[in-house]
């Protein structure tokens, strides 16, 4: 199922809203993680694994790595529902 | 000619025992060798302190100071324990094993006696199989020890693991009960992912001298894949925890008391929030002044949580332990009535 890039920063605003604390209005697309949103390594994972559930989506954890921004969080998420 | 089997009995845990290393170490002590913080440490797993062995603890010492507390409070003699598992990964020695070392001395030289080898599981599965020798009728006492002395095998500068990993030793004693005290075993494997936690180089190695003298071959030091582990620790083993509770016939709301292995103290808090255990149920957290001591981590948070909260003595309890493997085994006991 296709997924907006829109409704997927909508969703994970959410969620690292949820897991980490952040203020949704913080989250934007060229916020990195640990540097300005302060998700640490293993609150990422839970990130992960909500977004996994809430999108249908596999995101395995050689990919975690690789998901620096929220940005890049929303292009994997995208890609990986086409 | 028909052969005779006879059947045992239900079982339970009938008393526990721990030994500290004397050595508390904080962690404003090993910080700056790993460009690391107190504040750090403590956000990531939850850990202030932890104890490090000494050369005058070697795991045999802690297992048996461990066992004769347990002996001691069960009331019964060494020399009634017929059986004896001690699960470790730390035991520097291939052969002969740990349990005959400590059987010996603790004065029963003739007890069946093994190791297991199951990491941080190890534990849960000593439980799992006294349970079923007893209720098999094949042993009547079953001691088991989970032991570890991680600070041999920890490199001191693995930003990874160098905080994480400590020393200890718990033991119960595990004997023949009117109701079944302890529940069926929920246990299991991720093999796929056996290179999460990982000691490595093998022993051989060290033979193979031809190219590389010794000194250059590294030690085998525990390290591990921190993500990795708590996806699995936390989705994964929290399903077979709640699989645990089903086959003891209990829901969540059953259980007075978590205590799984003291990992990290996110991946425990993660679990019982990923399993709904209702607020009400205590979860024991001894990672915070123990660290994480694999096989032993089990056994020792049991004792220090019925030594500060005595009226947690005879509740009823859920136990996991998980780790490299990965492996992992869970159930449902009955805590140890006050000695």
């Amino acid at each position: 199922m296709a997924l907006s890039p829109a409704d997927v920063l909508a969703g994970l605003k959410e969620i690292v809203e949820e897991v980490a604390g952040v203020s949704a209005s913080q989250i934007e697309l060229d916020k990195n993680f640990t540097d300005d949103l302060d998700v640490d390594s293993l609150s990422m994972v839970e990130v992960v694994v909500a977004a996994e559930e809430r999108f249908g989506v596999k995101i395995p954890d050689e990919a975690v790595t690789d998901l620096a921004t929220v940005g890049d969080a929303v292009n994997f998420i995208v890609n990986a529902a086409k | 000619m028909a052969i005779t089997v006879k059947t045992g009995s239900h079982s339970r845990i009938l008393s526990v025992g721990s030994y500290r290393p004397k050595h508390l170490v904080m962690n404003s002590e090993i910080v700056d060798r790993i460009e690391s913080s107190d504040e750090w440490i403590q956000q990531r797993t939850g850990i202030e302190s932890r104890r490090f062995a000494g050369d005058d603890e070697s795991v045999v010492d802690m297992a048996c100071w461990a066992a004769q507390s347990a002996i001691e409070r069960a009331g019964i003699s060494v020399t009634d324990i017929d059986t004896v598992i001690v699960a470790t990964i730390t035991f520097p020695h291939q052969a002969p094993s740990a349990s005959t070392a400590i059987i010996e001395r603790l004065g029963n030289p003739t007890a069946a006696a093994f190791d297991l080898s199951a990491a941080c599981a190890g534990f849960s599965y000593g439980v799992a199989m006294a349970h079923d020798f007893i209720f098999a009728g094949t042993s009547r006492n079953v001691l088991v020890i989970g032991v570890e002395k991680l600070s041999d095998f920890t490199d001191p500068g693995d930003r990874a693991t160098a905080f994480i990993f400590a020393d200890g030793a718990g033991a119960v004693v595990i004997g023949k009960s009117e109701t079944p005290g302890i529940g069926p075993v929920a246990w299991g494997s991720d093999a796929e992912n056996r290179d999460a936690i990982t000691m490595d180089p093998p022993w051989t190695l060290m033979r193979n001298t031809e190219q590389k003298s010794v000194a250059d071959i590294d030690w085998p030091n525990i390290s591990q894949e921190g993500q990795k582990v708590f996806r699995w620790a936390v989705y994964a083993v929290s399903k077979a925890a709640l699989e645990a509770i089903d086959k003891a016939g209990l829901t969540v709301n059953d259980i007075d008391v978590f205590i799984p292995h003291q990992a990290n103290m996110r991946i425990i808090e993660t679990m019982a929030k990923e399993m709904k255990l209702p607020a009400t149920t205590v979860i024991a957290d001894d990672i915070r002044v123990n660290g994480n001591t694999s096989a032993a981590s089990i056994p020792l948070a049991m004792d220090a949580l019925l030594k500060a909260r005595p009226e947690l003595h005879g509740k009823t309890a859920l136990i996991i332990g998980y780790g490299a493997g990965l492996v992992y085994a869970g159930q449902v006991v009955e805590l140890p009535p006050q000695p």
